[in-house]
């Protein structure tokens, strides 16, 4: 075991050196003189002052020594300077990340709620109209665009029957909860201001339904099929030979069993969250890294989109590491 | 469930009264005919758009701006009065090419490689593994947002950003798949004739394996779909003003009034991507009876 987490652990640290040198190329690659757009025309005229300035950034060094001052810039938790915002990059992932961290949450924990039993049910009823419609639902979820989905779900219950509040975390003329983490759900319960959590919570819901369709469809699929595959183990027929209740079988024995392969959906879950986030957030103004993520891309703010890119790269693989080793945990065969 | 007497004892729904054969026909092949039925439809509306369509996919009227659906208009205007129901026929141009060749060359590519590496083993297939571990280390849709951006927007590069994210699944499934035919008899039946590796693998090998590829390909030609309409709805796909279903749904995302302008592109991604869902998931029903149903 102690083996299989240093190897694990090595070798997710050589991905993430890895992943600073994609980034660090692609950053290079990009067409145009970064001298042009950084210092205009007057300046860039001026030929001493464009060596200086190329000096001063250090861009008159060879590739491979700009990949270790770049790596060095890293280490002090430097990722550049947005253009558009003129902020630190990682500042500016520092504000947004909690409004994301705490639409995603929810999301994940809606999709595992709804997707768990869904599958379970669809699995021990096989064939009927509950598998059916866990079925439809998956498909739908799978299939749906997200930005698109969130569109029609604004456009429906905000729009058409007004019976949910529009974008954004909290209604446009309430303040913010003073600050302690970050997440208004929180921040407002420890202030004591219930209307405000209300408030929070009622923003909430429709923008984390429409995150956690496609994560849903996928934990509804992958829990329907782990089920049927337990369901038809020899433990099952010993259960049943034993005179164990139906109940019990299914949720004492064969559950646990058919979860282990949901654990593993944890990376793509959370891949899936950081896309749909991107989309939802966009629609719902929800001012997030996946907000952030958009305006930088629509901006062309290439700082700003690739530290975003090595922070998501780094978490993304974080989470997998996590994955693999409570994978090992479960089910101890992997390690060998 | 591994002999018959076993599944007929304890799964009710394999001893259900026998169907009609329509009926039987209906729940075997009907999602996936539909699915085709779907696909086929798009297709040909893609091909046939400048006959089919009422307008110029690019015509402004800004008299006509922002019209519900109507009689002149059958899916309404959007903010440039241009008409919706002929920038979705024309959209789907762009969103069935992209798919079917992201897919198509990633597949192919993906395929070799994994084919080769599988094959060789040594040196070479650790190189094409590791490589894709460091693609897959990033998640998909963010790295082809990155690399487009640093392309530069365009269907072209859009396109080979994609690409750049999808050959590694093809690679692996690939390797995987040709790991299990390499030690099979007729692989050393070959050897021993004589034939040259490429022959091997690309004549006997491949053709054995194909089948879990080609549902793989089916089933991600609608995620290809999404992910183009996705970039595209990021500013990041089709240069404007060329009608494309993702930058639609982009231009009235914040339209909540005129809730058409968004609301009809989806549902033609939505459709299509459908489409191809039904039809994988039939395809793979059908190449591989043990998973029917699941």
């Amino acid at each position: 075991m102690a083996h299989y987490l240093v190897s694990r652990l090595a070798m997710a640290a050589i991905m993430a050196l890895l992943s600073t040198l994609v980034i660090f190329l692609l950053a290079n690659t990009v067409p145009g003189d970064p001298v042009l757009s950084q210092l205009g025309d007057l300046a860039a005229s001026n030929k001493e002052f464009v060596a200086e300035w190329r000096a001063k950034w250090g861009l008159d060094l060879p590739l491979w020594q700009r990949y270790l001052i770049f790596l060095e810039r890293l280490a002090h938790g430097d990722l550049g300077i947005s253009i558009a915002s003129q902020r630190p990059v990682l500042r500016d992932i520092a504000d947004f990340a909690p409004a994301t961290i705490e639409l995603a949450s929810i999301a994940f924990l809606l999709s595992i709620a709804i997707g768990v039993p869904l599958g379970v049910l669809a699995a021990v009823r096989r064939d009927s109209w509950i598998d059916h419609v866990a079925r439809l639902i998956s498909l739908l979820g799978v299939s749906a665009p997200t930005f698109w989905l969130a569109f029609i779900v604004l456009a429906l219950f905000y729009g058409g029957l007004q019976i949910a509040p529009g974008t954004g975390r909290i209604d446009t003329i309430a303040l913010p909860p003073p600050s302690t983490t970050g997440l208004y759900l929180i921040d407002s319960a420890l202030a004591g201001d219930w209307q405000l959590f209300r408030d929070a919570l009622a923003h909430l819901i429709l923008p984390s339904t429409v995150l956690a369709a496609a994560t849903l469809g996928l934990i509804t699929r992958t829990t329907r099929a782990s089920m049927l595959d337990s369901l038809q183990q020899d433990f099952v027929r010993v259960a049943r030979a034993k005179g164990l209740k139906e109940r019990r079988i299914v949720v004492g024995h064969v559950l646990p069993n058919a979860l282990i392969p949901v654990v593993t959906l944890g990376g793509l879950a959370y891949a899936n969250l950081l896309t749909g986030a991107v989309m939802t957030e966009t629609i719902f103004s929800w001012p997030g890294l996946g907000r952030y993520t958009f305006r930088s891309a629509v901006a062309l703010d290439f700082p700003a989109i690739m530290g975003i890119t090595l922070v998501v790269a780094v978490t993304y693989l974080f989470i997998n590491l996590l994955v693999d080793i409570s994978y090992a945990l479960l089910d101890p065969r992997v390690v060998r | 469930m591994s002999n018959a007497a076993t599944s007929l004892t304890l799964d009710p729904a394999r001893s259900a009264p026998p169907q009609s054969k329509a009926r039987r026909w209906l729940r075997r092949y009907g999602l996936p005919a539909f699915g085709v039925l779907v696909i086929v439809s798009w297709v040909l509306v893609a091909a046939l758009a400048p006959l089919l369509a009422p307008y110029a996919p690019a015509a402004v009227d800004v008299t006509a701006r922002l019209h519900p659906p109507s009689a002149q208009h059958w899916l309404g205007t959007d903010a440039l009065g241009r008409d919706i129901f002929t920038r979705l026929m024309f959209g789907a141009r762009i969103s069935l090419l992209t798919g079917a060749v992201v897919v198509l060359v990633s597949a192919v590519l993906g395929t070799l490689l994994g084919a080769i590496a599988a094959y060789a083993r040594g040196r070479f297939e650790e190189l094409i593994m590791r490589v894709t571990d460091l693609v897959l280390c990033f998640p998909p849709i963010i790295l082809a947002m990155a690399i487009a951006a640093a392309l530069g927007i365009g269907t072209f590069n859009t396109i080979v950003a994609m690409l750049v994210v999808w050959w590694p699944k093809f690679a692996r499934l690939a390797r995987s798949l040709v790991l299990v035919q390499r030690s099979q008899e007729y692989v050393e039946a070959a050897v021993v004739l004589g034939l040259s590796p490429a022959r091997i693998v690309l004549r006997h090998i491949v053709p054995n394996a194909v089948g879990p590829l080609i549902v793989l390909v089916t089933l991600d030609v609608g995620n290809a779909i999404i992910t183009f309409a996705g970039l595209s709805f990021l500013g990041l796909g089709v240069v404007p003003p060329t009608p494309e279903w993702g930058s639609m749904v982009s231009e009235g995302r914040e339209l909540i009034e005129q809730w058409w302008v968004a609301t009809f592109p989806g549902l033609a991604i939505l459709s299509v991507v459908l489409g191809f869902n039904f039809l994988g998931d039939g395809i793979r029903d059908w190449l591989d009876p043990r998973s029917r149903r699941r």
